[in-house]
């Protein structure tokens, strides 16, 4: 699925797009459709494409992402401060913010590369961090997180809005950006994004790309100069962190530091492996397998399983709850890990790799083995 | 010049904690090229080793607490202290040092065990796989701990006769003020004698030799017809035991928690890094350096001229070795470049 | 049902709908759609209506370094629960003065519970506190162990009209200048840990002091700094130095060894949890409790303590002083009653996280009976001002400007002698509430609308 003709990237998008849009529909079954985690499935999503476009096509790999996450929420909170609830100039802002940010710790961390460069990212994500929580404060709020206040200045609105009693809504024109109007928001971006990431993949500058991955010695000898290449690659896929961490501000506006620690960055290393680094849907599955167990699994508990297996006998359902409840609740760290190691361990091109070895296997059973079986021997 | 003095010393005795799990995680990336996120986990397990002693030492007898009235509530009083008295709480209060005669056999067989159970299906795997494993095992092994001690810090005292501080400076000739805490002194002079028993092994013994000239060229060591994965997997072991020894120790020091792994494990990835990846000459000096950077970034004095560098020295560190030397202190070139 | 119960049902649902009836009216006074029934009834989000039933949202840190405390508020909240629906002995039902709830659930609903991890993460506690709200339909969501965790649930739940009682959270700010009219505190703050600790250090320890402080560099541990030089520096007592230290540093050493030559004779730990643990231990193991400074025995003092954190810290708490919201060995009716209930259910004393949960589920389950509706601005108002007795803290008030309780706070000290696995602290003083108010005023803030 590496070159999709234009007819193929059209109904790719058709299906992608229905697939998005209808997700309050065929996510209620599985409990998961009530619009904070909708929303953050979308800009999760955002979050790894972005981070895809770096490690899946360059093979670089960033261990501090988060930083450019969290700069984008920090810079649509203050946009909310100080100029207007409006979503477009925040979400505008916290592009542009973890743009800059990207080029320079971009422009510094990729003089080295393999290992270096991902302690390069991670020493300069945890410094970010560290100062943002304490030294810092006075412009990220520290511990507590920046918040909108009633007295905040917002000189855009206050020029055209009477102020409220209550803290003001961000909105979109007038639409407010919390609940589902909030997830469509985000839904539209993600596939704006994700149409982005698509093009850039079939581009010209992905085929460069792709090459670095490959052999970037060898690119050097040709005379091709792949700093640039690099250097924007990596600027693109801190924007899309960027964008994201802006939405989390725009669907709740709040920024906290713990947004740019290292597990922050380790997250989206793992949601994009665990779906299928390289891959187009594969860091969106993981994003969202991801953030369900966070949200879903934790909030089992041992009364919700006897429930739900009250259709079994009473013994057999004690056995059933006494066996799945470590895994549950307090306990679904426990399950991400394993759940971690067993994908590694038998599917190592994640999910969506997974999946398309099998299906090759189905469908050209008689034929010689595929480019992709032979890579992953 | 005492408060200085005090500082350096700290930052030695930081370092050397920094240096014995940055050697074990070089020992199995130089050796075995495997990139080991578990590592911090079996830190903390070795940690663990020492609270499973002390659990054992102090297995109590249940009895009824007539002082509390509410409900049925245990007081506990080891069956130690029941069977032998004075000598049954002397062994109780020197369940650290004991501690390592576990640590050392049960870290040895978690080494041997995670290396055939599952690393060693990952040595021909990219470096990101290797890294999401151990990570996923790291996590798994971390809840399996809570579930069994609590999320909450276990405290493992040193021996009463150690558990105050020494005062080297009346020793030394500098004056009462002085003074450092005795346990903090045997983890430094621990720290070094394993680290000198790791280099001697390497370089005195033909075992080691074979070892180190596999880490240099693995492929012409095979030739010569030397199982040289199997002295690997030794080597992997013997990495376990290094960090489980530091972990068991460290436990006076600081009250283990499921969680202590996780801490340490930036932390030693970036004292590798910075030591030049698969050098253990590096690791251990690297430990060293940022133990005493640390120590000083922590000063007033210091901290009253840069804001909140105590927050940041490691990384900073790091990111100006990583720049001007690019394969960190001591490292070889071409190692995980690509 | 016996008939008694049936006909507070009925009762309680004939007071419903006179109170909706006259808030219809309200409503529609100023509108000109008079038309419209029930107009506010349908307008609060997560109203149960004709159900049987309500949700409360159990918001705790399941997994983390605070998820030992969790497990146990998670204790607490089921024992409250169990308690509301007339289930057990009771508990501090049976004390509690005074009392609206029935022990039937609350307005005769029937009382459920979700439960969500926060992580102690702003972002997952935000998460997790929308998924109870958006998907689970509660009314209410309490839980806590950090304060930056406290407050950004408490902005969340103002925003969505839903009530939040904060459990264990102990800055300045979440009552102060975070303060919400949706958020209520019944544990103290840094402030009152202050005012309370202050006579005692000078009655233990003089006024001819010089303090050292180590500070976690965070909100919290600024805001207890500010309140124990404050009220350190009233006695006369000298500030040496206050060194903040990075949140999590695990070896605090290199920030200890200056405090041996600084000349001070007093070290202040503003650290919680596992700092606190570690930097006292690692203190007392620098010899610092065995030296003499300007002629004196060097102290250490813990502003905040709780008995979780005093086993992790094990021999090393003893003597050293402290303070704390409440301890399982108070002798009044209202503790001894929770203290016996929590123990026959789980086998141990509750701590003091446990204990403020337990309380505040209560309080809310009381606030709804009494304003005979759960519409969270007449639950509000009946919370404001409330002044009650027999939760433990002897009389107590929630103080209508910032919604924060004013009680009797526990000035403690690690246990020298324990008589049991369990009994860390001593309480040295129950501090009267009167030493340990001040003016709502001076952290300012804003608690906003009623409606949402």
């Amino acid at each position: 699925m590496d070159t999709v003709s234009r007819k193929g990237e059209l109904r790719l998008m058709l299906i992608f797009s229905a697939a998005v849009l209808l997700m309050p529909v065929w996510l209620s079954p599985f409990g998961a459709a009530y619009p904070d985690l909708l929303q953050k499935f979308a800009i999760f999503g955002i979050f790894a494409v972005g981070f895809n476009i770096l490690f899946g096509l360059t093979g670089y790999l960033s261990f501090g992402h988060a930083v450019f996450l969290g700069v984008g929420s920090y810079a649509a909170v203050w946009s909310f401060k100080l100029f207007t609830m409006n979503v477009i100039p925040a979400v505008i802002f916290g592009v542009i913010f973890s743009g800059i940010f990207a080029a320079l710790i971009g422009f510094v961390s990729l003089r080295r590369s393999g290992i270096y460069f991902s302690i390069l990212t991670l020493a300069f994500a945890q410094m970010s961090y560290n100062l943002a929580y304490s030294v810092l404060t006075p412009i990220t709020n520290g511990e507590t997180g920046l918040q909108l206040r009633l007295h905040d200045l917002r000189m855009i609105d206050a020029l055209f809005i009477e102020a409220g009693e209550g803290l003001p809504l961000t909105n979109l024109f007038g639409i407010k950006m919390s609940g589902y109007p909030g997830f469509y928001f985000c839904a539209v971006l993600l596939i704006i994004g994700f149409y982005l990431a698509l093009r850039v993949k079939n581009s010209p500058f992905g085929l460069a790309l792709k090459a670095i991955k490959s052999n970037q010695t060898r690119m050097g000898y040709t005379g091709f100069n792949s700093r640039p290449y690099m250097l924007s690659a990596f600027m693109i896929s801190g924007m899309y962190a960027g964008l994201a961490g802006a939405l989390l501000a725009v669907t709740d506006p709040l920024a906290g530091a713990e947004r740019m620690q290292w597990t922050a960055s380790g997250e989206v290393v793992l949601m994009t492996i665990l779906g299928g680094a390289g891959t187009l849907i594969g860091p969106l599955l993981g994003a969202g397998l991801i953030k369900y167990f966070e949200n879903i699994f934790s909030s089992y508990d041992d009364s919700l399983l006897h429930q739900a297996f009250s259709y079994l006998p009473d013994a057999m359902n004690d056995v059933v709850v006494g066996m799945i409840s470590p895994f549950v609740g307090d306990g679904w760290h426990l399950t991400l890990g394993a759940l971690f190691m067993v994908i590694i361990i038998f599917l190592p091109g994640g999910i969506v790799g997974g999946i398309t070895h099998l299906w090759q296997r189905l469908v050209k059973k008689n034929q010689e083995p595929t480019e992709m079986e032979g890579k992953q021997q | 010049m005492d408060a200085i003095f005090l500082q350096i010393l700290n930052g030695l005795d930081k370092g050397g904690a920094y240096a014995l799990i940055a050697l074990g995680l070089t020992l199995v990336f130089g050796t075995l090229g495997v990139v080991n996120f578990a590592h911090g986990a079996v830190f903390m397990l070795g940690a663990f080793c020492a609270v499973t002693t002390q659990h054992l030492l102090t297995f109590s007898k249940k009895v009824k607490d007539e002082g509390i009235t509410f409900f049925d509530a245990y007081k506990e009083v080891p069956y130690l202290e029941i069977w032998w008295g004075e000598t049954g709480s002397f062994i109780i209060d020197y369940k650290v040092p004991f501690s390592i005669l576990l640590a050392v056999p049960v870290m040895l067989l978690i080494g041997l065990a995670m290396e055939r159970g599952l690393i060693r299906f990952f040595y021909n795997r990219p470096h990101a796989d290797q890294i999401l494993v151990t990570f996923g095992l790291a996590i798994v092994i971390q809840e399996i701990v809570k579930s069994i001690y609590g999320a909450n810090p276990i405290p493992v005292p040193a021996p009463e006769i150690v558990s105050g501080s020494a005062n080297i400076g009346i020793l030394l000739g500098l004056g009462d003020s002085v003074v450092y805490p005795w346990w903090r002194l045997i983890y430094l002079a621990n720290a070094l004698v394993v680290i000198a028993a790791v280099f001697s092994f390497l370089k005195f013994t033909t075992y080691g030799m074979v070892v180190r000239a596999g880490m240099q060229d693995r492929e012409t060591v095979g030739l010569l017809g030397i199982n040289i994965q199997h002295r690997f997997t030794v080597v992997f072991g013997l990495a376990s035991i290094v960090v489980g020894i530091a972990g068991a120790m460290y436990t006076p020091i600081l009250s283990p928690d499921y969680h202590m792994g996780m801490d340490f494990l930036v932390l030693s990835f970036v004292v590798v890094v910075v030591g030049g990846m698969g050098s253990l000459e590096g690791a251990v000096l690297a430990g060293f350096m940022l133990g005493v950077l640390q120590s000083f970034a922590a000063m007033n004095e210091v901290k009253a001229v840069f804001p909140g560098i105590d927050q940041i020295i490691v990384y900073l560190v790091a990111v100006i070795i990583l720049l001007t030397r690019p394969r960190g202190l001591m490292g070889r070139k071409g190692v995980m470049e690509d | 049902m016996t008939d008694r119960k049936k006909e507070a049902r009925e009762w309680s649902r004939r007071q419903m709908l006179k109170t909706s009836a006259a808030g219809a009216a309200l409503a529609t006074a100023g509108s000109p759609m008079f038309f419209v029934k029930n107009a506010w009834a349908a307008k609060f989000r997560n109203d149960p209506g004709s159900s049987s039933s309500i949700t409360l949202g159990f918001n705790v840190p399941q997994t983390g370094a605070y998820s030992d405390e969790g497990a146990d508020e998670l204790r607490a909240y089921k024992l409250a629960v169990q308690h509301l629906n007339g289930e057990g002995d009771g508990g501090m039902l049976n004390t509690m003065t005074p009392k609206s709830l029935k022990g039937n659930g609350v307005l005769g609903k029937k009382v459920k519970f979700v439960t969500g991890d926060t992580q102690t993460k702003s972002d997952a506690a935000r998460a997790s506190a929308k998924r109870m709200i958006e998907k689970d339909g509660v009314l209410m969501v309490t839980g806590g162990s950090s304060s930056g965790v406290a407050i950004a649930v408490q902005g969340l739940c103002q925003e969505n009209g839903i009530i939040f009682m904060a459990g264990l959270t102990h800055s300045n700010d979440t009552t102060g200048k975070d303060k919400k009219r949706y958020g209520f505190r019944h544990f103290f703050n840094a402030y009152m840990s202050g005012a309370a600790l202050g006579p005692v250090l000078e009655k233990e320890y003089g006024n001819q002091r010089k303090a050292y402080h180590l500070t976690a560099d965070y909100t919290w541990g600024w805001t207890q700094e500010e309140s124990m030089r404050k009220f350190t520096e009233a006695l006369g007592w000298q500030t040496t130095a206050a060194v903040k230290t990075p949140v999590g540093a695990g070896d605090f050493s290199q920030y200890i060894t200056p405090v041996l030559n600084s000349g001070a004779d007093v070290l202040i730990l503003n650290h919680y949890g596992k700092d606190m643990i570690n930097s006292l231990t690692q203190a007392v193991q620098f010899g610092l409790r065995d030296k003499q400074v300007n002629g004196k025995n060097f102290e250490i003092v813990v502003p905040l303590f709780s008995r979780l954190m005093a086993q992790g810290a094990g021999e090393n708490i003893k003597g050293i002083l402290g303070s704390t919201n409440w301890n399982w060995s108070l002798k009044d009716a209202g503790s001894q009653a929770f203290v016996k209930s929590f123990g026959q259910a789980y086998g141990f004393p509750p701590s003091m996280a446990a204990h403020t949960c337990y309380v505040q589920t209560l309080l809310y389950a009381n606030a709804c009976e009494m304003a005979g509706s759960f519409y969270p601005p007449e639950v509000i108002k009946a919370m404001e001002g409330f002044k009650f007795d027999g939760m433990g803290n002897g009389a107590t008030e929630y103080r209508a400007e910032d919604h924060q309780c004013f009680k009797d706070v526990l000035v403690v000290r690690g246990n020298n002698n324990p008589s049991s696995q369990f009994d860390l602290l001593e309480v040295v003083q129950e501090v009267p509430r009167s030493q340990v108010e001040y003016d709502a005023a001076i952290f300012g803030g804003a608690l906003g609308p009623y409606k949402v």
